[in-house]
């Protein structure tokens, strides 16, 4: 552990620097999406840099929608994180340039919304936000939009036409 | 009050008023997922206007934090158009709200990402992506509720006809946007009106309803003159904030 309370600011040896790093990155694969439980939020693609200026030590994360309720509890989660596991007084900064887009989120990320019963964002049609690739309950390609919007911004609700069951598609953005 | 501030602010007053408008649909959408849309769309817009608001607050002749510019000024201070404050009435009323605003951001935001500043240009690149997807969102429920049945198409004519008077204030500069358009800071919103019209037309028609003739157009929203219903839509906005100063989540 190199950031302590004890920890001298300063710069630190390139051998320090990546260990912290490691740390931290190894801290934030635990930080769950509120809205999606089991999901990082380095797998949805959300955590951008991790870097370190003049021994302060940063992350840059770059919010999804801007009208993700998420968005404050996020940056507080992390944090919470960081402190559980001794990396104390890193700063979080939301950057929002480039803008965060799905096609930032993991393969992992992808198998984890589709555990969860979400279909994962896929970029096959002509429409801007794509659409499902199969059920995620029995893997019918045979499915119709109910709305464009679901529980939250980010998703659509589909129905599958075989197996009858709703389902949420993660939209491309 | 420069005029910089008074063209951020009107960026930002547009969607935190048509949000809590939006907002007010909450528990009484006409079915479950239409109440889930109007409100999702609410919270994309109470977020456009957030990251602008926290951009405002930033600046350097701003001494302020975003939650007092939402929430603590007084109504001659907002800069919004007066479309956006009017109370919601049926959904298709909101529906054609929704749709002629959405037509104009989205012209308004596509010139924006060209923006001579770096963190208006960001915001309008990460907001464009959702203003499109409202301006699908309400142009297909136009045309479902215009070409559908009887009592719908009336009620959507009606919206049409009702909300016209409210569109020219978009196109018409307030006087902080004459001042800046010679930078290029604000837009050049008088050559929207003609792709914003074709827009529309061709929404309207597929929806086989009619274009208004043209009429005289209300304005006053921009320069702090709003209707009388921005006096409630505030007290219920600024609740919290008056109530409890200073309190955060």
């Amino acid at each position: 552990m190199v950031i302590t309370e004890t920890h001298t600011p300063g710069i630190p040896s390139q051998a320090e620097w990546l260990s912290v790093r490691r740390l931290i990155a190894t801290s934030l694969f635990q930080v769950w999406d509120p809205e999606i439980p089991g999901i990082s939020i380095v797998d949805l693609g959300m955590v951008i840099d991790i870097r370190e200026n003049e021994g302060q030590w940063y992350i840059d994360l770059a919010p999804t929608y801007s009208g993700c309720p998420a968005i404050d509890v996020i940056p507080f989660l992390a944090k919470a994180k960081l402190d559980e596991d001794g990396l104390h007084d890193i700063k979080v900064d939301m950057i929002i340039s480039p803008p965060w887009s799905t096609d930032w989120i993991s393969t992992i990320g992808h198998q984890k919304l589709l555990d969860y019963g979400i279909a994962p964002p896929n970029r096959r049609s002509a429409l801007m936000e794509g659409s499902p690739k199969q059920c995620p309950q029995c893997q019918s390609e045979n499915t119709v939009v109910i709305s464009p919007y679901s529980s939250t911004p980010c998703k659509a609700a589909y129905r599958c036409l075989d197996c009858l069951e709703p389902f949420e598609y993660f939209k491309c953005y | 009050m420069t005029a910089k501030i008074s063209y951020l602010l009107h960026l930002a007053d547009n969607p935190l008023i048509l949000g809590q408008r939006l907002g007010e649909w909450c528990g009484h959408g006409p079915v479950l997922e239409q109440d889930i849309a109007l409100t999702n769309i609410a919270l994309d817009l109470i977020g456009q206007a957030r990251l602008l608001y926290q951009y405002i607050a930033g600046l350097e002749d701003v001494q302020s934090t975003e939650d007092q510019l939402s929430m603590l000024r007084y109504e001659h201070e907002y800069r919004n158009i007066l479309l956006v404050e009017l109370p919601n009435e049926d959904f298709g009323h909101t529906i054609t709200r929704q749709f002629y605003y959405d037509a104009f951001n989205l012209l308004q935001y596509e010139s924006l990402t060209a923006h001579p500043n770096e963190n208006v240009r960001a915001i309008a690149v990460k907001t464009l992506k959702e203003i499109k997807y409202h301006y699908r969102y309400s142009s297909e429920w136009m045309i479902r509720l215009g070409d559908g049945t009887e009592q719908s198409h009336t009620i959507m004519q009606t919206a049409v006809n009702q909300l016209w008077r409210y569109t020219g204030e978009m196109f018409i500069p307030a006087s902080f946007e004459i001042e800046l358009f010679a930078e290029g800071y604000a837009i050049d919103i008088p050559s929207l009106q003609a792709p914003w019209k074709e827009k529309v037309s061709s929404v309207l028609s597929q929806a086989t309803l009619t274009i208004p003739p043209d009429e005289p157009m209300l304005t006053g929203g921009k320069e702090g003159r709003h209707t009388e219903h921005m006096g409630f839509i505030l007290t219920e906005l600024q609740y919290m904030q008056r109530t409890f100063p200073q309190m955060q989540w």
